[in-house]
């Protein structure tokens, strides 16, 4: 019985991406995400420029045909930086989520699960820290770590850590009181042997989710920070760390700040758009409180 | 002719059809009880009587509804607006939550009486405390001032009944007004209305699925099944000798020696659902007597002394234990 | 209501105390000595034994942090390390300015958004329904700083209708307000029209029909009056996300305040200016909840009767 509903979950799931991808709006969005992704991996593949090397001649070159998106004040081609920023904003993004659903999910879990003491503790923290807007948070903790890859990650990490910790929380409360977790319990499992076989697996799925919705404000909040000089340092091209340095070009060279900022744009609504899409396949009840 | 006449009434949402045919009629100083279990369509017939249909995004589809000679169903929104709130109040199922949590009860009454009669606030203001008080609610002017979350779930009923009266109808439709109250305060709401249609000459359509209720007040009786009029008759004769087997069997479910009340656990199965109504007479296949006709054809509604019957095979008076 | 007003400021103490503790950390959770991260590089011994005495670094640090918060209480946050002014002179020319841009973009944010969420819940699921909330979409995705930048592009540079950057004049706050706007705007539209949506579908609703008050009636005097509370919820939930994206927007529009005044600091290394920043931004963000609760309550009789 236990089998069963462990065993049925991860097949909802393969079933909602694929689900998602189905619709026209998640096709799209998915599509960009995924075409983005490939043109980051394979970057140094698909453009014949480097992102550092300085060609100060063929500085402020607007869009043209050898530079589709045109060059920055140092000459160097921006759909190249974009494309290598890409790897930066994402990957900073994708591991700082993972590594905030992941910490968020056992605080969560250990909260709901075991309650008492440990759980009025860990709510008090996590009620506090949800109440101050995640870019806050994040100069928190760029403040004491510093500017660089590393605080950008740990700030992002910590920023929305109490937003999966409170969903984790709230799913494993309802699913603790189900049947077969009670039928468990009652069999002699060990905490370890439900926490991991049954209550996570079956809370995974909308924290997933939310983690999905969460990256698209991650890359955001990369950028700002990026954008006010405290994440990737130069030369290393970062999304917003190449639209802070556009600012003061502004009038002479607008592209510069337009398309990284479009590339982030698109992913972030795209993003939005396939967790929407997902969020629709899911079952009403196990939708996950986005706002 | 009555002050309503249903005729004929049909209602549908999208491509399917809630309620077919459905013919009633009732007249000034007479209660008539529209009864069957929940799905039967009584909610419905309420909401189009009421012109309300378009909320729950349903239509009529055919047939009209005859009120004071103008059909309803003709007529536009604004000019039904008149109407409604005026000459035909509506008192809903679930008084805890008919009411706006916001606002001071005492408002929620006044404004029908400043919108339809068209009173200054003042005027509006002491007549509802008159109303409150003739519906024998304790120091009204106090309630007056209250919030609906301060009052007792009986307390609200009177208010929603006040605001019924406000407009001084001609024509007050209660949907199944006592369900969700205790069962002493359920006999006082029940003999409040029944005293407000003798003494005011009021028309009542009472919907309930408590066949107690309407044998205690209901001077007509319209029972639905399926969207479809089972059968209509007046009240003693339709307890006498029920023509339909479903009448016959929902006045067998009147809790006799404290049985729960309301309950219909005489009746296998339930009423089914819009998308899977069965074909011929749709209470065929919960019926004891049916025959093969019954799954095959439609049985038109056959005259009765004072009413009608819509079966192929109607018991007649003394079948009433078959 | 006095009291519970009275109530809900001393539930903030213990917030505040923790906060305050977290931002108290900050100097001695950077790498490296606390005193460095007080004083101005290359400062003689005298210098350093002056900031030690002051800021009790040579006692133990929950002596430390008392002597921190004393200072707190009597509006002495230190000396900023570059200006070397008392820090409350800089929050103090900063704070008018942030408060403006703040307060300006609440109030578009609710009004527009207010306006717009019962629009689209009017019209829902048609064209003008759609638009809006593709609108949201946008609003609520796109960087708050990138679309600053596109609105000096477009309204100073091509259109040339208000000032690029600074706050000597009022015309020069239209762009930054739009820009936090924006995303406040969205955010509202979007729990305006659920919540609507919601208090439309309830039984009482029904009877308001059935009295035969005119629908627009029923929605502007019931419907929205209760979508208002899950509105100023939020709202007041979110009044941090809105000031922080005026921190964002006032770097972008160079204008003086807060934001300014952090990321600067933050980028100097100006520690006594970073942590009365951000002591500034939470305490605004604690206030915004206060005033959130207790408009909930002049909403709602239920809420009022719950504070008794």
């Amino acid at each position: 019985m236990t089998g069963a509903a462990s065993s049925a979950r991860p097949a909802l799931r393969d079933n909602l991406f694929a689900r998602a991808f189905r619709t026209k709006t998640g096709a799209i969005a998915g599509g960009w995400l995924v075409l983005l992704a490939l043109a980051a991996i394979f970057a140094h593949l698909l453009t014949p420029y480097e992102y550092d090397i300085q060609q100060l001649s063929a500085a402020y070159s607007p869009p043209s045909l050898s530079h589709w998106l045109g060059t920055d004040e140092f000459g160097r081609d921006l759909l190249t930086r974009i494309l290598y920023g890409a790897r930066i904003s994402l990957s900073v993004s994708v591991i700082s989520i993972g590594l905030s659903v992941l910490a968020g999910m056992v605080l969560g879990a250990a909260a709901g699960y075991f309650g008492g003491r440990l759980d009025r503790m860990i709510t008090t923290v996590i009620d506090l820290s949800w109440s101050f807007p995640e870019i806050l948070v994040a100069l928190i903790l760029v403040a004491i770590i510093g500017p660089g890859v590393t605080g950008t990650m740990v700030a992002i990490t910590v920023a929305y850590l109490a937003q999966f910790a409170r969903l984790t929380r709230a799913q494993v409360m309802a699913i603790k009181s189900e049947t077969f977790i009670e039928a468990a319990s009652g069999l002699g499992a060990s905490h370890r042997h439900i926490l991991f076989r049954h209550l996570l697996p079956n809370a995974i799925t909308p924290v997933l989710v939310s983690g999905m919705l969460a990256t698209g404000d991650a890359i955001i909040l990369e950028a700002t920070l990026g954008f006010f000089g405290l994440g990737a340092q130069p030369p290393t091209p970062s999304w917003g760390a190449m639209m802070s340095s556009g600012t003061a070009l502004l009038f002479k060279a607008p592209w510069i700040i337009i398309f990284p900022g479009l590339a982030a744009a698109i992913t972030v609504v795209s993003i939005n758009l396939f967790g929407d899409a997902l969020i629709a396949g899911l079952d009403v009840r196990s939708r996950p409180r986005v706002e | 002719m009555g002050l309503l006449e249903v005729d004929r009434l049909s209602v549908g949402i999208g491509r399917l059809t809630l309620l077919e045919e459905i013919t009633f009629e009732v007249d000034r100083g007479e209660i008539l009880g529209l009864v069957g279990e929940s799905g039967s369509g009584k909610s419905l017939t309420a909401l189009a009587i009421a012109g309300l249909l378009p909320l729950i995004g349903a239509r009529v589809t055919a047939g009209a509804v005859r009120f004071d000679d103008t059909d309803l169903t003709r007529l536009d929104e604004y000019r039904l607006r008149k109407f409604r709130g005026r000459r035909i109040a509506f008192i809903t199922q679930n008084p805890m939550t008919a009411l706006d949590p916001l606002q001071p009860v005492g408002e929620q009454v006044d404004v029908v009486a400043r919108l339809h009669l068209g009173l200054p606030a003042d005027v509006a203001r002491s007549r509802t405390i008159e109303i409150l008080t003739q519906l024998r609610i304790p120091e009204a002017a106090t309630i007056y001032r209250q919030y609906p979350h301060q009052l007792s779930g009986g307390m609200k009923q009177r208010v929603v009944i006040a605001m019924a009266l406000a407009g001084e109808p001609d024509l007050i439709v209660a949907d199944e007004p006592t369900t969700a109250l205790d069962v002493t305060v359920q006999a006082q709401i029940i003999h409040l209305l029944t005293s407000l249609v003798r003494e005011r000459g009021l028309a009542l359509v009472l919907i309930t699925h408590d066949m107690g209720v309407v044998a205690q007040c209901c001077d007509r009786v319209a029972v639905l099944y399926a969207g479809r009029l089972a059968e209509q008759q007046g009240v003693r004769s339709l307890f006498a000798a029920p023509a339909h087997p479903y009448t016959h069997a929902l006045i067998d479910c009147i809790p006799k020696d404290g049985m729960a009340r309301g309950s219909l656990t005489g009746i296998a199965g339930s009423v089914p659902s819009v998308a899977h109504f069965p074909s011929g007479c749709r209470f065929h296949p919960r019926c004891i007597g049916r025959q093969s006709v019954c799954e095959a054809s439609v049985p038109a509604a056959t005259a009765l002394p004072g009413g009608a019957v819509a079966c192929h095979f109607p018991l007649n008076g003394d079948a009433r234990h078959g | 209501m006095t009291a519970y007003i009275v109530r809900r400021l001393l539930m903030l103490v213990p917030v505040f105390l923790a906060v305050s503790v977290v931002i108290f950390l900050i100097i001695h959770l950077i790498p490296g000595d606390p005193v460095d991260n007080l004083i101005k590089i290359g400062s003689g011994p005298e210098q350093r034994a002056a900031i030690v005495a002051r800021y009790g670094l040579d006692r133990s640090l929950p002596e430390q942090y008392l002597i921190w918060l004393a200072g707190l209480l009597r509006g002495d946050l230190g000396t900023a390390i570059v200006a070397q002014r008392p820090v409350s002179t800089l929050i103090a020319q900063a704070l008018p300015h942030s408060l403006a841009l703040g307060g300006l973009s609440l109030l578009v944010s609710a009004g527009a958004g207010i306006v717009l969420g019962a629009v689209a819940m009017r019209y829902r699921d048609g064209p003008i329904d759609q638009a809006i909330m593709g609108g949201v979409l946008l609003g609520s995705t796109l960087p708050t700083f990138w679309l600053g930048l596109l609105m000096i592009l477009l309204f100073s540079v091509v259109l040339g209708w208000f000032p690029v950057s600074g706050a000597r004049t009022w015309s020069s706050l239209v762009l930054p307000v739009m820009t936090i706007g924006l995303a406040g705007t969205a955010l509202v539209v979007r729990v305006t029209r659920i919540a609507m949506i919601e208090a439309a579908q309830k039984d009482f609703v029904l009877l308001l029909h059935a009295k035969g008050l005119s629908p627009s009636r029923i929605r502007l005097r019931h419907v929205l009056r209760h979508a208002l509370t899950p509105v100023v919820t939020i709202l007041a939930l979110r009044i941090g996300w809105i000031l922080g994206g005026a921190v964002t927007v006032e770097v972008v529009f160079a204008r003086p305040g807060l934001g300014t005044l952090l990321i600067k600091a933050l980028n100097q290394h100006d520690y006594p200016v970073v942590q009365a920043c951000l002591l500034m931004l939470a305490m605004a963000v604690m206030l915004g909840t206060l005033v959130g609760d207790i408009l909930q309550a002049a909403i709602d009789p239920r809420v009022r009767a719950n504070l008794k």
